[in-house]
C-alpha cells in the first residue's frame, strides 16, 4: 500500500521507486510543529500535536527519517554495494555533526548575551545555569563530543548516533528484515530493562535515549522496504482500524485531563498508577502505540495517490519537508530568534502568533529557495538526473 | 455618599490593622492586591487534616519550609522579606489567636536526592505539621535524571506523611529568561505527578507567576539589579500561598471561633 515494487533480483526485498509526497507532506508539518514547540509560552503551541495524545512531531519526524533513509540508503546499498551507501550514509551524519556544532554556537551567542544583559534578584538560583560559561574549554568540549546539548538541541545528536548504526542495520533490513526489525526491539526492551542510555554532560542522560528511539527509526526503514506492505492487510482491516481510532479517543481523553484538573478524577488510580510515567526519553510504549494508532489512521484517510497532495495549499509543508535537515536547523535558529523578540519587546499573543506565522514563511521561502539552488544544479528532488535526496536522514547534499 | 466615607473609615481601620500586624513598621507600598490570583490555581479536592487538627485542638501551627535559591532573596533583608517570612506574617493576620511558627531550611544548589537526606533531622527538630516542599529547579540545573527525581521527591512526601505532617509541594519559578536555556517542563510534571499519587497539595508557582506575567501583574522579562520586583513577587507568592492554607485546612472556619 506504501510501496511500489520494483523489478529487481527476487530475492531482494521489494524498495519503493517513488518518492511518496505524503512523507514529505507530514515531515513538513512535523517540522512546523517542532518549531512551534521550541518558542516557549507561544500560544501556538495549542495547536500542536502533543496537546491532543502521547506522541508528539519527534516521532512522525524520526519514523518518516528512517523511512526516507532506508529509501535513498536501501537502492544505493543495493545497486552499487555496502562500501558505498555506507559511505554516503556516514558522509550525512558528518553534515548533521557540523549542523548542530553551528546552531551550538548560535545558543552559545544567545547565553552569552542574557549572561551580559540580564540581572534580577528574583532569579539569583535560575541563573546559575550560566556557570558553565565560566568554563567555556569544558563546554565546549563536552559539546563537541554531544554530552553537552542544551534545551531543545538533542534531536541532531539522535540522528548523527542513528546514522552512525544505520549501515549494519540496513544491510541486515536488505537480507532479514523481520529479523532485523525484531533485533531493534530487542535493544529497546533490554535498554528498558537495564537503563541503557549514554551519558550527558554535566549530568544525566540523554534526552532522547538512543537505544530506545531507534525502534521508531528502524521501523520507518522496515516499512520503507516492503513492511508496509506486509501490513497493508492488517491496515484494511476494520478491527485494527477501530482499535486505533479508539486508542486515539482514549489518550485525548486522558491529555485532557493534565489540562483540565477537575477531569483528572475519573481517571481510576490503577490506571494511573499503571500508565505515568509516560516517558519520553525512553519512548515510552503508549507513546510508540500512539504515533502507530496516527500513523495506520493518516494511511488509510490520505492514500499515496490523493489528489490534495497536488494542491497548492500543501506545497508549503511538502516543500519544507523535501529539505528536512536545513529547515529543521533554521526552525532551531528561529525559534532562538523569536523567543529573543518576545523577552526583548513584548509577548502577547498578537506578537506571538505574528512571530511563528513569519517564522513558517521564512521557513518556507527558505526551503523554495533550496529547491531552486538544486533545480539550477540539476539535483532537483523532481528530477530524475540523479538520486533522490532524503534529506535529513539520507541524500547527498 | 455615606457609603464613600464608610470605605474610607474601614479602609483607614485595615491600615491601621495592618500596620499593627506587621509590628508597627511602616510600609514603603500598599500590599499587592492586584497580584490576587484566580482561586482555580489553589483549588484543590485535597485538604490539609494535620494542619486543621493542630490548628483546631491546639491553636497553634509548626510549618517547615524546605527549598533551594528561589526560597530565599539574596541580600541583607533577604530572609525578612522572601516568601517564608512573608507567609508566617500572613498567617499571623490571618489567624489571630493561633500561635504561628515557620521555620525556614533554604540549601541553595541542593537537590531533591541531598534534601532528602536532611528529613529526618527537620521533622525531629521542627515537628511540624505542615512542610511545605521548594524543589525541582536545582534538579532541572544540575541535569538529574527525571526518574531520579521522582524517586527522591516520592520517597521525601512519603517519609514527612509518615511523621504526621501535611505536605505542600512548591515547583518552580516561571523564568522566561532561562527558559530557552533551561528547561524545567518535565521536572513541573513530575512534581504534579507524586503530588498527585501521594495526596500531597501541589502549589503551582510555575503556572502563577506565568500568569502575573500574562496578565501584566509583573513584567518578569524585567532586568533590574533592584530587590524591589523580588519582594515584591515573594509577598505575592506569600499570600497565594496562605489562601491556599487557609482554604485547603477549611480555616476559615476556626478563625471565626478563636475570634468570636
Amino acid at each position: 500500500m506504501l510501496v511500489t515494487p520494483i523489478a529487481t533480483a527476487p530475492a531482494l526485498p521489494v524498495i519503493a521507486t517513488e518518492r511518496d509526497l505524503r512523507l514529505d507532506l507530514f515531515r513538513g508539518v512535523a517540522l512546523w510543529l517542532i518549531f512551534l514547540d521550541h518558542i516557549p509560552g507561544n500560544i501556538l503551541n495549542w495547536f500542536t500535536i502533543r496537546n491532543y495524545g502521547f506522541s508528539d512531531a519527534t516521532e512522525i519526524f524520526i519514523f518518516i527519517s528512517g523511512y526516507t533513509a532506508a529509501f535513498v540508503y536501501g537502492r544505493a546499498m543495493h545497486e552499487r554495494g555496502l562500501v558505498i551507501a555506507s559511505a554516503r550514509i556516514l558522509r550525512r551524519a558528518w553534515q548533521i555533526y557540523v549542523a548542530h556544532i553551528f546552531l551550538f554556537t548560535i545558543f552559545m551567542a544567545e547565553i552569552a548575551y542574557v549572561a551580559a544583559t540580564f540581572d534580577n534578584p528574583l532569579y539569583a538560583e535560575e541563573m546559575n545555569i550560566l556557570d558553565f560559561l565560566k568554563q567555556p574549554d569544558v563546554t565546549i568540549f563536552q559539546a563537541l563530543l554531544l554530552k553537552f546539548k542544551p534545551v531543545n538541541m538533542d534531536v541532531l545528536p539522535l540522528y548523527i548516533v542513528l546514522l552512525l548504526l544505520f549501515p549494519p542495520m540496513l544491510w541486515m533490513l536488505l537480507r532479514q528484515p523481520g529479523f532485523a526489525l525484531a533485533g531493534s526491539a530487542l535493544v529497546y526492551v533490554l535498554a528498558w530493562n537495564f537503563d541503557w542510555n549514554l551519558p550527558a554532560y554535566p549530568n544525566g542522560v540523554w534526552f532522547f535515549n538512543p537505544f530506545a528511539w531507534q525502534l521508531l527509526f528502524v521501523f520507518g526503514a522496515w516499512c520503507a522496504l516492503g513492511g508496509a506492505q506486509r501490513l497493508s492487510y492488517l491496515l484494511r482491516s476494520r478491527y485494527v482500524m477501530a482499535l486505533a481510532i479508539g486508542y486515539l479517543i482514549f489518550a485525548f481523553a486522558i491529555t485532557l485531563t493534565w489540562y483540565i484538573e477537575p477531569l483528572a478524577r475519573f481517571v481510576p488510580q490503577w490506571l494511573s498508577d499503571w500508565m505515568y510515567p509516560i516517558d519520553k526519553t525512553n519512548l515510552d510504549v503508549l507513546r510508540f502505540a500512539h504515533f502507530l494508532a496516527l500513523a495506520a489512521v493518516t494511511v488509510r484517510f490520505i492514500p499515496r495517490d490523493w489528489p490534495g497532495l497536488k494542491s497548492p495549499f500543501l506545497q508549503p509543508a511538502i516543500v519544507c519537508g523535501q529539505h528536512s535537515l536545513e529547515i529543521f536547523c533554521l526552525g532551531v535558529f528561529l525559534a532562538f530568534a523569536g523567543q529573543f523578540i518576545i523577552s526583548e519587546w513584548s509577548g502577547g499573543p498578537v506578537v506571538q502568533s505574528l512571530i511563528s506565522l513569519a517564522g513558517i514563511l521564512i521557513m518556507v521561502a527558505t526551503a523554495k529557495l533550496i529547491s531552486w539552488y538544486k533545480y539550477i544544479e540539476g539535483r532537483s528532488p523532481t528530477s530524475r538526473v540523479k538520486t533522490p535526496d532524503a534529506d535529513l536522514a539520507g541524500g547527498g547534499a | 455618599m455615606r457609603f464613600v466615607v464608610a470605605i474610607f473609615a474601614a479602609s483607614a481601620l485595615a491600615g491601621l490593622a495592618l500596620a499593627a500586624a506587621s509590628g508597627g513598621a511602616a510600609r514603603a507600598d500598599p500590599p499587592p492586591e492586584e497580584c490576587d490570583v484566580p482561586q482555580s490555581f489553589l483549588e484543590s479536592d485535597i485538604e490539609l487534616p494535620r494542619v486543621t487538627a493542630e490548628v483546631k485542638t491546639k491553636h497553634r501551627l509548626d510549618i517547615s519550609v524546605i527549598g533551594t535559591g528561589s526560597s530565599s532573596i539574596a541580600g541583607p533583608d533577604g530572609t525578612r522579606l522572601a516568601y517564608p517570612a512573608q507567609l508566617e506574617e500572613a498567617l499571623k493576620s490571618k489567624l489571630t489567636g493561633v500561635e504561628i511558627k515557620l521555620t525556614a531550611h533554604v540549601q541553595p544548589r541542593a537537590t531533591t536526592a541531598a534534601m532528602v537526606q536532611g528529613l529526618v533531622k527537620i521533622l525531629a527538630d521542627d515537628k511540624p505539621s505542615l512542610v511545605i516542599w521548594q524543589a525541582g529547579t536545582s534538579d532541572a540545573l544540575s541535569g538529574i535524571e527525571p526518574e531520579d527525581f521522582r524517586n527522591s521527591l516520592d520517597q521525601g512526601v512519603a517519609q514527612i506523611q509518615a511523621a504526621d505532617a501535611d505536605v505542600i509541594l512548591m515547583n518552580m519559578q516561571y523564568s522566561p529568561r532561562t527558559e530557552s536555556m533551561l528547561d524545567v517542563s518535565t521536572y513541573a510534571d513530575v512534581m504534579r505527578w507524586v503530588a498527585q499519587q501521594r495526596s500531597a497539595l501541589l502549589f503551582d508557582r510555575l503556572a502563577i507567576m506565568h500568569y502575573w506575567n500574562d496578565a501584566g501583574t509583573f513584567d518578569l522579562y524585567t532586568a533590574t539589579k533592584k530587590y524591589d520586583m523580588a519582594r515584591r513577587v515573594h509577598e505575592c507568592i506569600a499570600r497565594a500561598l496562605a489562601s491556599q492554607i487557609i482554604n485547603s485546612a477549611h480555616l476559615d472556619a476556626v478563625r471565626m471561633q478563636t475570634t468570636r
